[in-house]
């Protein structure tokens, strides 16, 4: 409820700002965010009924995972989101522990590399002050599901298994630059491969269809019960993906949980 | 008045005392004192628990995402409880309060969380569980089931966790103990599921079609193949008790679990904590359960554990030994007392009749006979007997190596495999191996009809493993020695019956 509140004044306030903002600010937005018209993404707990799918609208979405010298720029900028300076309930103890320190990178940390150990919090109020948003779990899915030259890989099992390899790979301390992994049918580079990142709602991925009652969201934690409802068996990344985002709490940070931002198109 | 009082006094202190016991016995019931749990790689088990009373046990258990080795040469993604497949062995007593830590590294991709058996709740402790990388799940429970148990990861998806490695066993010990014995020991058995075939070199994915498919190529005891060979067999010393705790992992498999040359004296089956099997041969250990058997060893040798579906044993790496030291016992086991030739009876078999009229008009003078003939005209009829048994005749250097062929296909393939790379870390490598360039021919010959026990070191590899005397005739072995050096070591090296026949003699 809350969060319904806080996105509608933030639409307010993108839109706001939109509209106000320079011109050649918001074409050099627009050279880095790739435009997705929208399409119908099917949930991993979703019905199986042909059809009932999710329809997205369109939107735009950063090409590229936000970097650490972005990221450096952003808490130059916005001092309450240095490491020493975030507040424990925003961002865990964890948050930019790879970095050297408030306002240096430190010699593992490449800056062109996706920026990691942040918190929901504080990927949120990033996309915020660029006057973004984070992309919802339906839009990120249903731009991870092209592969490099069909809207919609998750029938290819080669493509499949080219993700589930990165996913059962341990992480490396040393994470590769942007680009790195190649674009996919959309232009948006990235989307497997490097590191995870951050949705505004990651939280429904432990919502089901049938949301009635807290029991149904213990399904997708444990055992065989994980898979009674899911729409696509032998899509294991993403069941990998759902596991993941269950796994968090807002003020978590992980090696290897980073993000980028989205916009609505309006 | 007095006896009165005395009576009453006398009541009081047989209640006082009974109090007392019963107050003792009580007291074993409830949690006094708190202690840290000693975990154990496989195939190591914590020490029998000594103490009598139950008490507060806390558990660390991190989860660690690996590059390990599965195989000579070929690695894999191991996800582990502990830093290796299995996962650590945990100990603790029949009503113990466990505090369980689950310890996720920071370096982890994924999210993870345990489900132990021994758990009465939901998910096992599943729910409690889940975990982010980077951080710690606390939850606790008390083991109210003695037994051995499986436990394992339970997040979506769990297939494939649980085939990456993620499980282990937690002894629950009956609150009046386990019989003490000599020897304890954790075997773990489990598949794994790759890309490439048994043997292709390399870091190798997860096979997911594989997997759905239930056709693995590594069947594995403790993780990797070789992995309780060699140095890292089991030990013991004749005379000795051995226990074994047997855990399965799957995911999708059944285990035959067999060692042989033993029969296991006592089974508790499916890892219940009543012995209610003796003198079993094998024993079934279900996925996701458990077999705990007990037998005594009685005479020295390498006893080769298995999973009796025996192509796995053979093919897929299930293969595990127990080296024993001592006296021997030939009461026991004579090994091998005789070596006699067997012609059996072939004059029925109607293709042997006419083969034989044919190798008697074309052969017998210029061809196979001659060649391996010692002068001796008995030894050339049984010559040309096992020949004729064998199905072939053998009058050139070509067909030497086809019937060299066809006893390798039945007598050498099993180890040796049919590409003759042998069995990584058990069975020795005759392709491109360097032993037969440096070794004389007597010496390969010796090895086919002596057998060869003890360490050898081929392509700077150590082996320590058994090779039995091979029942073949003289030209037999010289057509299959004939074969595994051209064919395996490009080379043409003239092995002759004579050959053969002289080394034999020289052993005499």
């Amino acid at each position: 409820m809350k969060f319904e509140k806080i996105n509608i004044v933030l639409t307010l306030f993108v839109l706001i700002n939109y509209s106000t903002s320079a011109q050649n600010k918001k074409i050099n937005a627009r050279e880095k965010m790739a435009f997705i018209k929208g399409g119908i993404y099917t949930p991993l707990y979703g019905s199986k009924e042909e059809g009932s799918g999710i329809k997205v609208a369109p939107f735009f979405i950063d090409k590229y995972p936000v970097t650490n010298a972005q990221f450096l720029k952003f808490v130059e900028e916005n001092p309450k989101w240095q490491r020493s300076k975030a507040k424990k309930l925003f961002a865990d103890k964890n948050y930019l522990s790879n970095w050297k320190s408030d306002l240096e990178l430190g010699k593992n940390v490449l800056p062109n590399s996706p920026v990691t150990n942040v918190s929901w919090f504080a990927a949120k109020a990033y996309c915020e002050y660029y006057k973004k948003r984070l992309p919802s779990v339906d839009e990120w899915e249903l731009v991870a599901k092209a592969s490099t030259n069909q809207s919609d890989g998750s029938k290819d099992q080669n493509y499949i298994k080219q993700i589930l390899e990165w996913y059962s790979r341990p992480a490396t301390e040393k994470i590769s630059p942007v680009g790195s992994r190649g674009k996919n049918y959309w232009g948006i580079y990235d989307m497997h491969g490097l590191v995870w990142e951050w949705t505004s709602d990651f939280f429904s991925a432990l919502v089901t269809g049938e949301s009635r009652g807290d029991s149904g969201l213990e399904r997708n934690l444990f055992c065989g019960s994980g898979s009674v409802n899911a729409s696509d068996f032998k899509n294991y990344p993403a069941f990998m993906r759902s596991a993941f985002r269950s796994s968090l709490k807002a003020n978590y940070t992980t090696s290897n949980l980073g993000f980028r931002c989205a916009k609505d198109f309006k | 008045m007095k006896t009165k009082i005395k009576i009453f006094n006398m009541l009081l202190t047989v209640f006082f005392f009974a109090t007392l016991i019963g107050c003792s016995s009580e007291s074993s019931d409830q949690i006094s004192g708190e202690e840290h749990a000693h975990l154990t790689q496989a195939p190591y088990v914590p020490p029998a628990i000594t103490r009598k009373h139950t008490t507060k046990v806390i558990i660390d258990l991190e989860v660690r995402e690996v590059i390990k080795q599965l195989s000579d040469g070929v690695e894999y993604v191991f996800w582990t409880f502990g830093g290796d497949v299995p996962g650590s062995f945990i100990r603790v007593r029949e009503g113990d309060f466990v505090e369980f830590h689950l310890h996720n590294h920071p370096l982890n991709k994924l999210p993870h969380n345990i489900d132990l058996h021994a758990v009465t709740g939901p998910g096992g402790g599943a729910t409690s569980s889940f975990t982010a990388p980077g951080h710690t799940s606390i939850f606790s429970f008390t083991v109210k089931n003695p037994g051995l148990f499986v436990y394992h990861c339970a997040t979506a998806p769990v297939g494939m966790h649980i085939a990456n490695g993620m499980y282990g066993l937690i002894l629950v010990e009956p609150k009046e103990g386990l019989p003490p014995v000599d020897r304890e020991y954790y075997v773990m058995q489990s598949e794994f599921y790759t890309e490439g075939n048994y043997g292709d070199a390399g870091l190798q994915p997860f096979s997911m079609q594989k997997a759905l498919t239930e056709t693995p190529d590594y069947v594995v005891f403790n993780g990797s193949v070789g992995s309780l060979v060699g140095d890292k067999s089991l030990k013991a010393n004749v005379g000795e008790s051995v226990r074994l705790y047997i855990g399965n992992g799957g995911p999708n498999l059944i285990s035959s679990f067999h060692v042989i040359g033993e029969i296991f004296d006592l089974v508790y089956s499916e890892g219940g904590n009543n012995a209610v099997q003796k003198n079993v041969q094998t024993t079934l250990v279900p996925a996701g359960g458990s077999s705990i058997v007990e037998f005594k060893v009685n005479v020295p040798g390498n006893f080769i554990m298995v999973d009796h579906s025996i192509f796995r044993a053979f093919n897929k790496g299930t293969l595990g030994m127990l080296t024993v030291k001592g006296a021997e016992d030939k009461t026991i086991y004579s090994g091998k007392q005789k070596d006699e030739l067997y012609s059996g009876s072939i004059s029925t078999a109607s293709g042997v009749n006419s083969f034989t009229g044919e190798l008697n008009k074309e052969n017998r003078k210029e061809g196979y006979a001659s060649k391996y003939s010692t002068g001796d005209s008995k030894v050339d009829e049984n010559l040309l007997k096992t020949a004729m048994a064998s199905g072939s005749k053998a009058s050139s250097p070509t067909e030497m190596f086809n019937i060299g062929n066809s006893v390798y296909n039945q007598s050498c393939v099993a180890c040796h495999q049919a590409d003759g790379k042998g069995i990584a870390n058990v069975f020795p490598p005759l392709v491109n191996s360097d032993w037969l360039k440096t070794h004389s021919k007597e010496e390969a010959i010796n090895n086919v009809i002596a057998g060869r026990t003890g360490e050898l070191t081929v392509n700077n590899k150590t082996y320590n493993g058994i090779m039995p005397p091979q029942n073949l005739s003289d030209a037999q072995s010289a057509a299959v020695l004939t074969y595994v050096y051209k064919k395996f070591a490009g080379k043409d090296v003239a092995v002759s019956a004579e050959d053969v026949k002289k080394v034999r003699a020289a052993k005499k």
